[in-house]
């Protein structure tokens, strides 16, 4: 399973790539792997508010739903609409094709919460 | 006991294998304090020729169409039912089996949903059909939910010439959910009234739901109904409960529908004193993922053979729990196979066919009723195959009357419609003979049957 | 050892529209006696598109084709955990196509339908002694609807006091309909943890005056009693709460222990379950609801009651929570599960929970040791196990699969959420030892094949009508119906 360096982690398993004051968000390689084939992604509007730590969308597999979080505050700026016809991109490429929102963020102090990558892989040695 | 195969020598077998003395240590973690010290008390068990002897005594003191002449409808309706369909669902694989939830070897339950689906569709002119619900009104409280779901608001306008039963189901599926349900008059001509809608319809309001027909046999403006609702931002929630009118009606997708719930008993299914009857629900595509219910998909398998699945089960209990679009579970299975078997018989002739002898067969009841002395014709929009009728007798008297000369005439109207109190509403279907027609109209006014 | 499996012709069957051709006719109607009647054209409809012609032959082949390609109850063992597929006995279905019982119209005024009123009402009095519950409701259709009518019981209850509780416990061992309900009564949800059965610290450290109820299932989904249900049931209504009972394993109790006498205040039944009748290919079944004293006031419009020797529907309840379903629930079910207690008697519902929970603690002791059983406790009706340890890279999926090429129903599968891998076996006591026995070798042999050829299962079933099918894509790609020209 692969972690690239440069990006920043949450607990509940999603990444974040920063330009500037956008945050590039996905979900992690551990996250696709645990949920499976991913069948369905459900994305918030551009312009929508979002709140760090409350749930933005949904992933779904087959037997499995579960809800996406924002690592940061701040306004959807972009999504990735591949995703809606295309979701298993989320399996084949979770940290570039597979990029579900860009957050504008109201605050770049946000990121100082999020994991680096050897954090992120402690807590996931803890789980598995 | 012949369903049970354990000999005694094979009860203490067990229980040696299993490393206890006798049956009650099985049930050492049932404390004694809540333990039934006595003997259950029911009747003594039956041999199965005492069974069907009870049994018969019991059944023989119902009224049914084959001791009396029926004209009831009102939700349920005594139709043609092919001799195949009872000896096809008698099969034990078909009504023996659960949920198909081993799709290797419920191929059988999963295509012929995967035709009941498209058959629901094709009939409603809907884009999709879910396994089926409970029965009519749970079907319409589940899409009333789904209006509410779709569009976040929280107003449901419900026409007056639904179903009362229906209205209350809804009303109990909603009781604490927050929704303001809110009541539509109708107009003289038997249809929801337009006025009353556009005074009560507003940027609040979720859904308007009407019946088509409706209570009273009258088939609604529905595009109209769409038009208005929609100006509103509004969902058109269509409630069928008599699908045989669909043989003739256009579609409620036709008309611009949003969701089409109802009834499919008059599609093969016994009265059976109402039920299992079976719910069907359709919708647009863009609101397949907000829709209760169990769906089946085509898809392949490893060899790239065709095959079906149960699908899109992120939306449900087991899967989403508390966040689940309803809490149903199995859906009607058997009852859904029966209407399943019953439209392709039919097919597209059949169901046509009946349909206008229906309308036909009504028609001519109403033309006979007209000229009769003491009765008239309450409404005068058009109708299907029921319609409701006003005595100068008292309705309940006039009924009452009519049962001991052998028929059941009508339902009574006054306990749902204080305005309908001398009212009765009369249905007339394929299975009434124009002599039993005849003798209704000549009984009513008091001549012999 | 039998390997039975379904080795008969597999004949291929298209699907309806696919047979159909213009002109062709599977039915036939009186001649119309009267003259036609036209609606105005604005209302009419052009021919349904896409609907079949098929004729008569076409139809009964068609469907006897495919109810070949189905699995149920009468073609073998069927150990569907939690869903008690027993025998569906077959006078039962006679009596529910009497005449008398099958054709009645639900409208048809009560004096004329004495004898199914008296059905319902002695069924009412019938589950009210199996449960030790004061008043019975047979209108619910199904046992989430059952849940429905409980829980909007228990709130109308609630609400009659002033009291404005907002969450309902249930503990994570429940079935999925369980949350679901609470949801669609109103209640927000807290889900409680279990160590097999509720303890009592557990129930404690949750129940505050916030909430309205606990939902637990006794049985529970782990086939173990709830051996702290009284304690339980007597801290949860000194803190003003009420018990609701999921009462799809009763067929371990009947005759044994009563809900009702346990402090439970409402359970539904599944009469498919408990009461053999048979499961529909998903459903139709019947969900009744048994109450207390003191919460009958608020139970659906209307029970059937008892005068002299007449049988009518109770007047209007001014405190009911008001219809579950549009006319009196699955009567034809109800006729069924009658037939049922009536063959069985008192004694005969004893001696099938009996008999059932000899069954599943026998596949217990043939199979531990075998597959890791998680939970140590005796078992009652049903006994779950787990794929941990199972070798060859091999999981309860493919132990279920490989059951289907040995030609048996594979158990319920991942269920409960508690266990990971669970394997959810529920014999039900119209199973003989020789078939148990049949069962088990297989078991054992597939735990054997996991260690030596896991292939073997992975690559089940190779004998069924179709192997596996892909999930992923009909879950991608939705095709839900069939389209002349896609």
């Amino acid at each position: 399973m692969e972690f690239p360096e440069e990006l920043k982690y949450t607990e509940e398993h999603e990444w974040v790539m920063v330009e500037e004051d956008l945050a590039v968000v996905g979900i992690t390689d551990f996250a696709q792997d645990a949920l499976g084939d991913v069948v369905f992604v459900e994305l918030p509007e551009v312009g929508t508010v979002v709140e760090a730590g409350k749930a933005f969308g949904v992933v779904e597999s087959v037997k499995a739903v579960s809800d996406i979080y924002a690592p940061v505050s701040g306004t959807i700026e972009e999504i990735n609409d591949d995703l809606v016809d295309a979701p298993e991109i989320i399996n084949t490429s979770p940290y570039e094709d597979g990029w579900m929102i860009k957050i504008r963020m109201a605050d770049a102090a946000d990121v100082d919460d999020l994991m680096d990558v050897e954090a992120y892989q402690a807590l996931i040695a803890e789980e598995s | 006991m012949r369903y049970i195969p354990h000999t005694a020598g094979d009860v203490s077998e067990m229980l040696e294998r299993i490393g206890v003395k006798n049956l009650e240590e099985l049930f050492v973690e049932v404390p004694d304090s809540v333990r039934l010290k006595r003997p259950l008390d029911l009747p003594e068990p039956l041999s199965e020729t005492e069974l069907l002897s009870e049994l018969k005594s019991l059944a023989v003191k119902n009224a049914t169409p084959g001791t009396h002449k029926c004209f009831l409808g009102g939700g349920a309706y005594h139709h043609f039912i092919p001799t195949v369909i009872d000896l096809l669902v008698s099969r034990g694989e078909f009504y023996t089996a659960y949920t198909p939830y081993q799709p290797e070897i419920s191929q059988g339950t999963l295509q012929a949903i995967f035709e009941f689906q498209t058959m629901i569709c094709q009939l409603t002119g809907m884009e999709v059909a879910n396994a089926s619900m409970y029965d009519g009104a749970s079907a319409c409280a589940e899409a009333v939910l789904m209006a509410v779901r779709l569009t976040r608001r929280k107003r449901v306008l419900l026409s007056r010439a639904l179903n009362p039963r229906y209205r209350e189901v809804v009303a109990t599926y909603c009781s604490y959910l927050g929704l303001e349900l809110v009541e539509v008059a109708v107009a003289a001509d038997g249809r929801t009234d337009l006025g009353d809608l556009a005074a009560k319809l507003d940027a609040t309001t979720a859904a308007v739901v009407a019946g088509y027909p409706n209570y009273f046999g009258v088939i609604e403006d529905v595009a109209t109904l769409v038009e208005r609702a929609h100006a509103a931002g509004a969902k058109l929630v269509t409630v069928v409960s008599e699908p045989v009118a669909l043989g003739v009606l256009k579609s409620p997708g036709e008309l611009g529908a949003d969701i089409v719930a109802g009834e499919g008993q008059s599609l093969g299914l016994p009265l059976a004193y109402g039920g299992p009857y079976v719910g069907f629900f359709a919708v647009r595509q863009k609101d397949l993922r907000a829709m209760p219910g169990r769906l089946v998909g085509e898809t392949t398998d490893l060899d790239g053979q065709r095959g079906f699945v149960l699908t899109l089960s992120t939306r449900e209990q087991h899967i989403r729990r508390e966040k689940a679009t309803s809490n149903i579970c199995s859906n009607q299975g058997l009852c859904a196979l029966v209407t399943t078997i019953f439209m392709s018989l039919l097919g597209k002739q059949g169901l046509r066919e009946m349909a206008e002898q229906n309308l036909a067969k009504a028609a001519y009841a109403r033309q006979q009723l007209s000229g009769a002395k003491g009765f008239s014709l309450v409404f005068d929009g058009p109708m299907f195959n029921e319609f409701v009728v006003r005595s100068e007798a008292p309705a309940a008297e006039v009924l009452r009357r009519l049962e001991a000369e052998g028929f059941l005439a009508g339902i009574p109207l006054g306990g749902d419609y204080p305005e309908l109190a001398d009212c009765f509403l009369v249905c007339v279907t394929e299975q009434n003979r124009r002599e039993e027609i005849d003798a209704l109209v000549t009984a009513l006014q008091g001549g012999a049957a | 050892m039998t390997i039975l499996g379904t080795s008969g012709l597999v004949l291929n069957e298209k699907l309806l529209f696919e047979h159909s051709k213009p002109g062709r006719k599977g039915y036939s109607l009186p001649k119309l006696d009267v003259p036609a009647a036209k609606l105005p054209a604005e209302l009419c409809r052009e021919e349904i598109n896409g609907f079949p012609e098929l004729s008569e032959v076409d139809v009964v082949r068609h469907f006897t084709r495919l109810s070949t390609w189905n699995y149920g109850v009468d073609s073998g063992f069927y150990p569907l955990g939690s869903c008690t597929m027993k025998y569906n006995p077959k006078v039962n279905e006679a009596a529910a196509r009497l005449p008398g019982l099958a054709n009645v119209h639900p409208a048809t005024p009560p004096h004329l339908a004495q004898g199914i009123l008296e059905l319902m009402y002695r069924l009412q009095v019938a589950l009210a002694e199996v449960s030790g519950f004061a008043k019975v409701t047979l209108q619910p259709a199904a046992g989430a609807q059952g849940e429905l009518t409980g829980m909007l019981v228990i709130r109308a209850w609630h609400e009659a006091r002033g009291s404005k509780r907002s969450k309902v416990l249930i503990p994570d061992t429940a079935h999925g309909t369980n949350p679901a309900t609470a949801t669609l009564a109103g209640y927000d949800v807290v889900p409680i943890a279990s160590q097999g059965v509720l303890t009592l610290e557990e129930v404690e450290a949750h129940m505050d005056d916030d909430v309205a109820a606990l939902m637990v299932t006794n049985p529970n989904t782990l086939g173990l009693f709830e051996t702290n249900i009284e304690a339980i049931c007597k801290l949860v209504h000194e803190r003003g709460g009420m018990v609701y009972c999921d009462g799809a394993n009763l067929n371990a109790l009947m005759g044994i222990a009563r809900p009702g006498d346990m402090g439970i205040d409402v359970m539904h039944f599944n009469l498919h379950k408990t009461f053999s009748t048979p499961h529909g290919g998903g459903g139709p079944g019947a969900g009744p609801v048994g109450v207390t004293e003191q919460l009958s006031p608020y139970l659906p419009a209307a029970g059937v009651e008892r005068d002299g020797d007449r049988y009518r529907f109770e007047p209007e309840k001014t405190d009911s929570i008001g219809r579950l379903m549009t006319f009196h629930g699955n009567v034809g079910i109800m006729v069924r599960a009658f037939a049922y207690a009536r063959t069985l008697g008192g004694s005969g519902l004893k001696h099938a929970s009996q008999m059932a929970v000899l069954n599943a603690n026998y596949v217990r002791a043939r199979l531990e040791g075998v597959y890791d059983l998680p939970y140590k406790r005796r078992s009652l009706h049903e006994v779950i196990f787990s794929d941990k340890d199972l070798p060859g890279g091999c999981h309860t999926l493919d132990v279920a699969k490989r059951l289907i090429d040995y030609g048996y129903h594979p158990p319920t599968i991942y269920f409960p959420l508690v266990v990971k891998g669970a394997i959810m076996i529920e014999p039900t006591e119209t199973e003989s030892q020789d078939v148990l026995d049949e069962f088990c070798d297989a078991m054992i042999a597939i735990a054997g094949e996991a260690r030596d050829n896991p292939d073997l299962l992975h690559q089940a079933p190779v004998r069924s009508r179709v192997r596996r099918l892909d999930e992923t894509t009909a879950a991608r790609k939705p095709k839900l119906r069939w389209e002349a020209n896609p």
